[in-house]
């Protein structure tokens, strides 16, 4: 069904408080035809729908924090856009799911109603923001890993998959080159923004190995992804003058993609969730 | 009954709606209006395609349709989401596309065309924007992101002044 806002008062009726929790977003999926495929595989389209959505939700909020606190004022509005694009994908991606798995849940469902445990992203998206540089060479590793995954998924069995992940490339050509841009700028910048920008590349090397895991990359192949990652990113350290360690593996099952995460993930969504719990179902 | 005259009426009602964010361009204008149809009980549906996925001005578009087309005399009018074919800025109309740099805002270049892995361009070359102010073709990016996602912020060399472009996507 769609909701109070598909009969606005008129143009003029103010829509300000319209874009947050619980003010009857319609579903971003309405209208579109959402029968399951004979043969699709409803429980692996809804573990990807979630690596997806939970790694842009979480990627999402992380960027928000940036806000007021970014370098540039210009940084700040990228950094906001970007995660305005990734809630975009992660709506998409819920709304997926919730069709899929038969239960019908709602975006809001999976984003406010889920504890740690049932979150499925990988766990450096989850990492506090830290250093400005660290946030560079995060974005770099998940955007780019986006990409690839993205761009692969554009032939995916599920025509909504498929049209999400194809909307997508567009934009993460962006983000990626966003962060490929700022982390060759403060690599090959002064003495202390390039011992910064390499600090952040060894912080998030320990991270990588998770990404790549067989059953991580959410149906396509794990190793094609991870050469063309790799790739992006010794390009990136070499025209930075950073260098790049080798990922180290990361002991399956272990990791964000089967609900084990840092002990970050759980303050990041008390903040994330605190209004849906405190005013459960509240409209406004 | 809805004849292929309300269809036509309908499908001019809903192009005639402004982008809530560029409110010199019509839905039609701006391309993401793919067609109103009819369903067998005789309400009208509009078929949108989204921007951006996360543009908030998505929502608005929509209550917006739906709001016009029942003001108009189609009751029950309900707007669907078309993803396929996804919107790009080759979407945009040449009447479009004359308005945003009527409006100051440099109309975007064609989309990209991709097929296979997207290659990392550390030095993106890009076509040239011209200024939509004074038409010189010497500008230059200042920052990729502007007030929204799907515009940057560039700066004219030549008449000094700022202006947005609409990023091609």
């Amino acid at each position: 069904m769609d909701d109070a806002h598909s009969a606005p008062a008129g143009p003029d009726s103010g829509s300000d408080a319209r874009w947050a929790f619980g003010t009857g977003f319609t579903d971003p999926l309405h209208g579109v035809d959402t029968a399951l495929a004979a043969g699709t595989d409803a429980a692996a389209l809804v573990a990807d729908c979630l690596a997806l959505g939970d790694d842009a939700l979480i990627s999402a909020q992380r960027l928000a924090q940036w806000c007021t606190r970014a370098p540039e004022l210009e940084v700040e509005m990228a950094l906001a856009n970007i995660g305005l694009d990734l809630i975009g994908q992660a709506r998409l991606l819920y709304s997926r799911a919730g069709q899929a798995d038969g239960t019908g849940r709602t975006e809001d469902d999976y984003a406010y109603a889920r504890g740690p445990a049932d979150f499925r992203n990988v766990r450096l998206t989850e990492l506090p923001n830290g250093d400005y540089a660290f946030t560079i060479a995060r974005l770099l590793v998940l955007s780019a890993w986006r990409l690839a995954v993205s761009e692969r998924l554009t032939d995916a069995a599920d025509p909504v998959l498929r049209a999400i992940a194809t909307k997508g490339v567009g934009e993460l050509t962006y983000h990626r080159e966003f962060a490929a841009g700022w982390a060759v700028r403060l690599g090959d910048g002064t003495d202390v923004s390039h011992a910064r920008m390499q600090r952040g590349f060894d912080d998030v090397l320990p991270y990588l190995g998770e990404l790549f895991e067989p059953g991580a990359t959410v149906g396509v192949d794990a190793h094609a992804v991870r050469d063309e990652v790799v790739d992006v990113l010794h390009r990136v350290v070499r025209a930075a003058g950073l260098t790049l360690g080798t990922p180290p593996a990361t002991e399956p099952g272990a990791a964000g993609r089967a609900g084990r995460h840092t002990e970050h993930l759980a303050p990041l969504l008390h903040e994330l969730q605190s209004v849906a719990r405190a005013l459960p179902g509240a409209v406004w | 009954m809805v004849t292929d005259a309300d269809l036509a009426r309908a499908l001019r009602v809903a192009g005639e709606v402004p982008d809530p964010e560029l409110p010199v361009l019509t839905l039609a204008e701006l391309g993401v209006l793919r067609g109103v149809e009819a369903n067998a009980d005789g309400t009208v549906v509009a078929n949108l395609a989204p921007t951006y996925s996360g543009c908030p001005a998505v929502a608005e578009m929509r209550a917006d349709v739906a709001w016009r087309l029942r003001e108009a005399g189609f009751p029950g009018a309900d707007v669907r989401t078309v993803l396929d074919p996804p919107w790009t800025t080759d979407w945009i109309t040449e009447e479009g596309r004359r308005k945003l740099a009527a409006y100051g805002i440099a109309p975007p270049g064609p989309a990209p065309h991709r097929a296979g892995p997207v290659p990392l361009e550390l030095s993106p070359r890009r076509p040239a924007v011209a200024c939509p102010l004074c038409g010189s073709p010497d500008t230059e990016e200042t920052a990729r992101f502007a007030a929204t996602a799907c515009r940057a912020l560039r700066r004219c060399r030549a008449c000094l002044e700022p202006f947005e472009h609409l990023k091609e996507v």
